[in-house]
């Protein structure tokens, strides 16, 4: 009997409905860091990009990103997300400036982030963002947020697969907490900060099997963003 | 929820220039509530040994105590004090005789052999050897002690030196670890004796 | 002796019970350190050469930087173990002692056969509950052998092996330049490669190279081959100044008996 003649008859087979499985997210793994300094602001990510196994996706997988000429900022999660999200935020500083014939500020684009976070309450960007620049007045400020939007405006954070290992040694750092004498409300100078951000990176290397390949490191001053690149270890 | 996840600790030894230290928080947790503020971690085994065990807190009473028998059965035995790699060995092997059905214990080991040079090792819960040249670390906060000791330590410190070391990496790890915390022990072994310290932190 | 101080031989189950119970309750088991690997053999003109990663990690965290996975088994034999870091040295060793006590029951050399028979059997009884991925190669009275033994108790013997986690890796080279008749500098750059390609490409292996060559009548063990990923110096100094961390001494030290000073028993009437 053809299948022709079957149909002819009504007969029809069950449809069967195939689950492929498909999952939205992908964890691409990685680490980024924030630090806020007096007149300058610090965002660092690796560039290495994986998913959670043991293979390598790329080793040359930008997660900071330069916003504007006083702004940064720095993800984790998954790349495809924050890819799109980066892009969002270009265009609605693009959109911004060409109602308001100027630059959107530091702050309203730290809330804008949040906002683009947020309207995706119930199907979010797998993106943890770390978003950093100065202020009118010129003083650096660095904000972290959830997936879906919470903001915090911070001294310091980092975020990724080596966040519990690069923190602990920023707040010693930073905070000096625990250490008799200590400032613990100063802000370290750029020079630190570069340093912190590397010696950190080169750490977490070190123990974490998914950070390594290149450190970007992005910093915003009055003059504008500077970018610097060192080679991480590679195994 | 891991049970090894279930108690807190934050373990960690480091080595020195002819010294080690090992260092623990004081937290006795059940999950999410304290329990307890005082409970002991590192043990002494010898003079110039010393235990972190890091786990199920009835394991660590246990472990303990079989390991004080074993410990005191050899001194009778050989007529001598155990050195810390022979009980380090000893360590593993009570571990892993127990492969399907395991202590949830994973300890640390730091002591100064016969010749006053230092040693270190981690174990994981069937007793696999773990030796390092610089420091180790077990607990909950153990990727937090890890971060701060790659970077904080470095080597050749001398007793004091560590001490102020492996202070501030147990301080700085344990404030961002729920289930650790509430005050920490430093213990630092020199070839001239044992300085015993206690440190205060974060009470949350 | 009493049996509580006399430790019976074999494996104890008397927590499992207790484990199980606790697992239903849904407090999940611990993880074991696994040695996510790149071990290697293969046979050159003059005999064997083995070659392994130095890298063990617990989870995505690295547990030991510079960890030794070719395992001595007998003065003609060694073993790459891949899999769960104890199960790999527990088993080895045992299976060491058992080979020196057949060379002494027999008089000779024992043979690499013998060594793969008493491993796959051993392994085959715990029916790959004992994780334990080998890559065993010596050199007998019958020339040189090369085998890979699974964690389930199945062996093969191959001219050229690969196994753990990096085994894609190092089989890619191996696979594109191995040859009948290697020399002795070709076989090591060969073995060196292919654990390169794992530590470079495989996010399991990292560190440094091992290398073991075998022959004949000799065995000259590589410790540290390349060391292809020192760390470079750190930025700065981190050390404190004297003094920055306020402490207590405490009263009383703990006391190295660990006998509590409780107050004494109440022996009256």
């Amino acid at each position: 009997m053809s299948s022709l003649l079957s149909h002819e008859i009504g007969y029809s087979a069950p449809i069967e409905v195939h689950n492929h499985g498909f999952s939205p997210y992908v964890n691409n793994e990685g680490t980024s860091l924030g630090i806020c300094g007096e007149d300058f602001v610090l965002v660092a990510s690796d560039t290495r990009q994986s998913n959670g196994g043991y293979s390598i996706n790329a080793r040359r997988s930008p997660k900071a990103f330069e916003l504007s000429n006083r702004t940064v900022i720095a993800t984790t999660g998954c790349a495809a997300d924050a890819k799109q999200l980066v892009e969002d935020m270009e265009q609605r500083a693009q959109y911004y400036v060409h109602k308001h014939g100027r630059e959107m500020s530091t702050p309203a684009m730290a809330q804008v982030l949040s906002q683009l976070l947020y309207t995706r309450r119930f199907f979010p960007y797998y993106v943890f963002p770390i978003f950093a620049g100065l202020d009118a007045k010129g003083k650096g400020a660095v904000y972290n947020y959830d997936a879906i939007g919470n903001i915090e405006c911070v001294s310091h954070y980092a975020y990724g697969s080596a966040a519990a290992l690069l923190q602990p040694f920023l707040d010693n750092q930073i905070n000096k907490a625990h250490q008799r004498g200590a400032d613990t409300t100063a802000k370290p100078s750029r020079a630190q900060a570069v340093k912190l951000a590397i010696d950190a990176f080169t750490s977490a290397t070190e123990r974490d099997i998914y950070t390594g390949d290149w450190l970007e490191i992005f910093i915003v001053d009055s003059e504008g963003v500077h970018k610097l690149t060192r080679e991480l270890k590679h195994d | 929820m891991s049970i090894m996840e279930y108690c807190g600790a934050a373990i960690v030894a480091m080595v020195g220039k002819d010294c080690v230290a090992i260092a623990s928080d004081k937290r006795l947790g059940q999950q999410q509530l304290t329990v307890d503020m005082e409970f002991q971690k590192v043990f002494p085994i010898t003079e110039r040994t010393y235990i972190g065990l890091s786990g199920l807190a009835t394991d660590v009473k246990t472990l303990h105590d079989r390991l004080r028998m074993r410990v005191n059965l050899y001194k009778h035995r050989e007529e001598r004090v155990i050195e810390p790699k022979t009980f380090t060995h000893l360590l593993s092997h009570m571990l892993y005789e127990r492969r399907f059905g395991s202590y949830f214990i994973s300890p640390v080991v730091a002591g100064l052999d016969k010749n006053n040079r230092p040693y270190i090792c981690a174990l994981d819960t069937i007793g696999c050897i773990d030796s390092s040249s610089d420091f180790v670390v077990c607990g909950t906060a153990a990727t937090n002690l890890y971060g701060a000791c790659e970077s904080l330590w470095e080597p050749d410190l001398g007793p004091e030196e560590l001490f102020e070391t492996i202070s501030q990496t147990l301080l700085s790890s344990i404030d961002r670890d729920a289930m650790s915390g509430w005050g920490a022990v430093v213990h630092i072994i020199t070839p001239s004796g044992v300085i015993t310290r206690d440190l205060k932190s974060r009470m949350d | 002796m009493s049996p509580i101080l006399e430790s019976a031989a074999g494996f104890k189950f008397d927590n499992v019970k207790r484990n199980q119970l606790l697992s239903e309750k849904g407090n999940a088991a611990p993880r074991a350190t696994k040695t996510g690997t790149t071990i290697v053999g293969l046979i050159f003109k003059d005999g064997i050469i083995l070659g392994a990663d130095t890298r063990a990690t617990s989870g995505p965290i690295v547990a030991d930087k510079n960890c030794e996975k070719i395992h001595y088994l007998a003065p003609n034999m060694y073993c790459c173990g891949a899999g769960t870091a104890a199960d790999t040295e527990f088993t080895t060793s045992m299976a060491s002692s058992q080979l020196a006590l057949h060379s002494l029951n027999t008089g000779r050399e024992a043979r690499v056969a013998t060594a793969m028979t008493m491993l796959k059997q051993y392994l085959f009884r715990y029916q790959g509950h004992i994780g334990a991925y080998l890559v065993l190669g010596g050199y007998d009275v019958t020339g040189p052998h090369l085998y890979t033994i699974h964690a389930h108790g199945s062996t093969d013997k191959l001219p050229f092996v690969t196994m753990g986690s990096g085994s894609l890796a190092a089989m890619s080279v191996f696979e594109s330049r191995w040859r009948a008749g290697l020399s002795r500098e070709e076989g090591i750059e060969l073995v060196k490669d292919a654990i390169e390609a794992g530590i470079f490409n495989d996010l399991g292996s990292g560190s440094n190279v091992d290398v073991c060559v075998i022959t004949r009548n000799n065995v000259e063990y590589l410790r540290n081959y390349v060391m292809p990923n020192e760390r470079v110096e750190k930025e700065q100094s981190y050390k404190f100044a004297p003094g920055t961390t306020e402490f207590i001494v405490p009263k009383p030290p703990a006391t190295l008996s660990g006998e509590e000073e409780g107050t004494a028993m109440d022996v009256s009437a």
